[in-house]
Formats: C-alpha cells, structure tokens, sequence
C-alpha cells in the first residue's frame, strides 16, 4: 500500500518539476506563434525600421531597440563603479557590526518594487533631470539614471558575496607581505572573484534591460532615435507596457508580441552567458 | 612622495570612494523611504480603507478597490504558486538530486527569475486574455503564479538540502516509506526555511506590475469577481500618478506607502531569518 502512495508521491514531485520545463518551452512558443503574422509581414525590416506607425500599420522597432541599449548601458555606466565600490566597503571595510545593517540596507533597495523607482522617479529625479540638463526631464537620461539606482543594490550584493569567497589565506598572505587593502584588493580579491564579479554585472545587465516599471514612468514612450539623451525615448519594455492594452488590430499584436519574444530572447541569452560561463561553479544567483 | 606613500594614499583614496559608495547606495534608499513615508502619511486616513475609487476632484476616493483587489490576487498566486514550487523543489532535492533533469530545472529557474516579468504577462494575454475575450483576475493571478514559481522551487530545494540526511537515514532505518520521510521529517526540519522562501516569493510578486497592466488590467471600483478585471495596488499605483490630477496623486502615494511597508517588512523578517539560519551552518 505504502509503496503505492510513495509512487504516486515521486511522480507527481517530478511531473511538476517537468512542468516547470514545458512552461518555459510553451512561452517560448507561444510567444512566437503570436509572433509570425508580424514576422511574415515585416521580415528583417522588423528591427531596422525606425518607423512605428499603428494608424498605419507600419512598425519598425530599431528606436525601441536603440532605446533599450542606450538606457541598460547608461545605466550600467553608472552603477558599476558604486556596486563595486559598496562591495569592497561590506567585504573589506565595514566594521563586522556595520556589515550586517548596510548589507541589509542594500538588499532592501533591491526589494523595493519597481513601480515605487518609477513613481519617485517620476515625482523627485524628473524635475531635477529638467532644471539641471535642461528640455522636459522625462528622457533617456532619467530613464539610465533610475534603472542604475535599480540594479545598484543587485549587482553590489552579488559582487560582495564573489568577494567574499576569496580564502583568508590569500588575504592573509598578502598583508604579511606588507599590501595595503588596496593592493590586496587588486591584486587578489578582485582576480580571485573575477568570474563571478564579471557574472554579477552581465546578470545585472540581463535584468536592466528587461525592467519594465521603473522607466516606464519616465522615458516618454516616444518612438524616436534622438542622440540627445535629455529628449523623451521609447524601450522594448516599455512600448509592451504603454501599447499592448491599447493594440487595435491583429498586426500591432502580433508586432508588440515579436517584440516580447525578442525581449525574452535577448534577455535568456545574456542572463545564460552570466550564468553558464561565469556563475558555473559557485552558483551565486 | 616615496613609494609607500603613495601607496597609502591610493590606498586611502580608494577606501574613501567605497566608503562614500556605500553612503550614496544607503542615501538613496533613505531618500526612496522618506519620501514613501511623507507622503503616504499624508495622504493616509480611513477613507482609504473604506471607500472604492472615485473620479477625480471627488475627495472620497480611497484604496479598498485595490486593496481587496491586490489581496485577491496576491492570494490565488500563492493558492497555486507555492504548493507547485514546493513540490517541485521536493522533487529537485529529494529525488532528481543531481540528475541532469534536476540540474537542467534548476538553470531555468534561476533563468526565469531574472526574466522580464513583461513577457509573462503577453504570454497570458496569449494564453487565457484572448481566448476568454476580456482581462480578468485570473489571468493576473496566472500570471503571478508563473513567476512565483521558479523563486518556490528555488528556496525549497535549498532549504531541503539543509536538512542533515543523517535524519532521513534514521526515518529509514525505522522502515518508514520515502514519502512519509519527506513529509513528516524533511519537511518538518526545513519548515522555517520553506516559509521564510515562501514569504519572499509572495514578497516579489505583490510588488510586480508590469505583468497585470493586460492581464488583470485594472477596475476603479470594487469587484471581487476574478473572472472580471480586477485593481491591484500596483497598477492603481501606475494609473494613479501618471494621471494629471492631484488627488489621485495623492492616493497614489498611499498606495505606495501600504505596499512598500508591506513587501519591506516581509523582506525584514525573511532575511534575518535567513541570516540566522545561515550563520548557525
């Protein structure tokens, strides 16, 4: 009898488990299934195109792509030299009393949903974007400024926990040589975590260039390739959240639906490259 | 300048920028937490809980829409997100172990936890908004469930590897059957774990937007009917400060008071909690 139950039990753990699996292959599906009507009709052009037109049934995504690269790089600019920075101060400097309440600090930055940076984005950094550089604030730049406070408190807890896997030994050894705490940052904290900080940052990038919420708020939505960074911009994510309640025939859909598909494509690369290449053995995410 | 000195100056040049790092890195967050307390206590009173939205220039709007709306949700994503995340996780640690299978799980789950939650929301637009013809609570939960999932499945199967298998030995040497060793004694050891992910997982999915702007889309009133759409916080939270009017700004930022007190204290607790698990290793 027991036996009977305890098969049942392993089957159904592993049924969910495979679940899990199709789910991601039935995305992937779908999304592309929804996909082809614009697929068909636009081709190649889809993402060279910079025009995107619905009333005309014309859509090019190339602003929304130029917007999306500019903005994650911008905002990757920014953050990385402060991530690593926090990381060197809760691995090597903080006072062990102080490690615990700042790492906590900075993890709670991460927990802070989205929509809360695009409000206060909205409300607090728009009007100082717009005094400081100058035309309506709501812009790319704004825009890469909050995603880096966004991703920020992300990569720097990665980063202090790649850090913090370099054996005191090490450590120990180069200060009896005389380093100071710069010199063993350099010379062996930072090649000893070289992988996973490296991972740390490209996963950073992976999720930046998906987030939805924080520059929705203040990037405008507007489908236009402008070299100036103080002028309003579109993104792939934020096109999806402005348009696709709005879309008003099956050729939007099916546009708005490539471009969810080329999101999650772009996005499952690089967080597989963050992953598989420099994450591998130490499983930090 | 010697060659020591100016290795301690850089030395120092660099520990002031760390440092300096991390006070800009907690400047922000005190800012966001400020300006969250500010403003939502001043906009906070009991008619948010009492009464439903209302159109601007009307003082009488309040949140219970959308707090009873957000709790709905919230709530049928964890019906269904946490008993399927637990057992699949269950699986992962107690049965696939190192299995290509369980690895491969495990990659794809860490993989969709750092997925655009956006793209989840068009997959259930495509999957059961645009069959059924209308957004609804459903399809928001849906939603939530997909991406809570993967972050169960996660936290279980950790919190399961913890649990010393000498303890599962012992169960076995009683002749008690492999799946009464994992209720009754694995699940019993990796308990708090198991809750602490639990709290964590409906923590990130209570703060997510951008997967219900077109699937539960949104009400200004009342409904507690899922097969309607349905507010969330998050969404009114969206409408509400983009909107040109003052009031609704306000109860905007209520909105993201309520929240954010929410999904921080969960935070709080789980992670000192995981911190104490952690340092008792």
């Amino acid at each position: 009898m027991s036996s009977i139950v305890d098969k049942i039990f392993a089957n159904t753990t592993k049924l969910i488990a495979f679940g899990v699996l199709l789910l991601v292959a039935w995305i992937f599906v779908v999304l592309f299934e929804h996909s082809v009507e614009s697929i068909k009709a636009f081709g190649f052009t889809f993402i060279t195109d910079t025009k995107w037109a619905p009333n005309v049934e014309k859509f090019g995504a190339l602003p929304a792509i130029y917007g999306s690269v500019v903005s994650t790089f911008l905002a990757m600019i920014l953050a990385v030299p402060v991530a690593i920075g926090i990381a060197i101060f809760l691995s090597e400097i903080a006072h062990a009393k102080l490690k615990a309440p700042v790492g906590i600090s900075i993890e709670l930055l991460a927990a802070i949903p989205s929509v809360i940076y695009g409000m206060w984005g909205l409300f607090y950094f728009v009007p100082i974007i717009r005094d400081t550089f100058g035309g309506i604030g709501i812009s790319m730049l704004t825009a890469g400024i909050i995603l880096s406070i966004m991703i920020l408190p992300f990569m720097a807890a990665v980063t202090r926990d790649a850090m913090n896997t370099t054996p005191d030994i090490l450590k120990e050894s180069a200060y009896a040589l005389g380093g100071t705490k710069w010199d063993v940052i350099k010379d062996i904290i930072i090649p000893y975590a070289k992988a996973g900080i490296i991972g740390s940052f490209i996963l950073a990038l992976g999720r930046a260039i998906g987030e939805t919420m924080a520059v929705t708020f203040v990037m405008g939505n507007v489908h236009k390739i402008s070299a100036d960074l103080t002028e309003p911009a579109t993104s792939i994510p934020v096109t999806l959240a402005n348009e696709f309640a709005e879309a008003d025939s099956t050729l939007y859909y099916s546009s708005l639906f490539e471009l969810s598909l080329f999101l999650l494509v772009i996005s499952f690369t690089i967080i597989s490259i963050a992953k598989f290449y420099f994450l591998r053995r130490k499983r930090i995410a | 300048m010697t060659h020591t000195q100016k290795r301690i100056l850089i030395n120092n040049i660099v520990m002031f920028l760390s440092t300096l790092s991390a006070v800009i890195g907690i400047g922000f967050l005190l800012w966001i937490l400020s300006v969250l307390v500010i403003n939502g206590l001043d906009a906070l009173s009991m008619i948010i809980f009492t009464n439903e939205g209302a159109p601007p220039g009307n003082d009488n709007g309040g949140l219970k829409h959308a707090l009873i709306g957000q709790l709905m949700l919230v709530s049928y994503a964890a019906l269904f997100g946490v008993p399927l995340g637990v057992l699949a996780g269950t699986y992962l640690s107690e049965y696939g172990l190192k299995s290509k299978l369980s690895e491969t799980i495990r990659d794809i789950s860490d993989i969709m936890m750092s997925a655009p939650s956006i793209v989840i929301g068009a997959f259930v637009y495509a999957i059961v908004v645009s069959p059924m013809g209308h957004f609804s609570g459903w399809a928001g939960s849906i939603a939530l469930t997909i991406i809570m999932i993967p972050i169960i499945l996660r936290t279980t199967d950790d919190m399961l590897q913890l649990v010393p298998s000498t303890l599962r030995e012992a169960a076995f040497a009683l002749g008690a059957p492999k799946y009464k060793v994992i209720i009754q004694i694995v699940y019993r050891g990796a308990k708090a774990g198991i809750l602490t992910g639990i709290l964590l997982g409906v923590a990130r999915v209570a703060g997510e937007t951008a997967p219900l702007l077109f699937t539960s889309f949104n009400d200004n009133f009342l409904n507690m009917n899922m097969n309607q759409p349905m507010a969330s916080l998050t969404v009114t939270m969206y409408n509400y400060a983009t909107s040109p009017y003052e009031d609704w700004q306000k109860l905007g930022w209520a909105a993201a008071f309520i929240l954010s007190m929410f999904i921080l204290s969960l935070n709080i607790f789980g992670r000192l909690f995981l911190l104490k698990k952690r340092n008792k290793k």
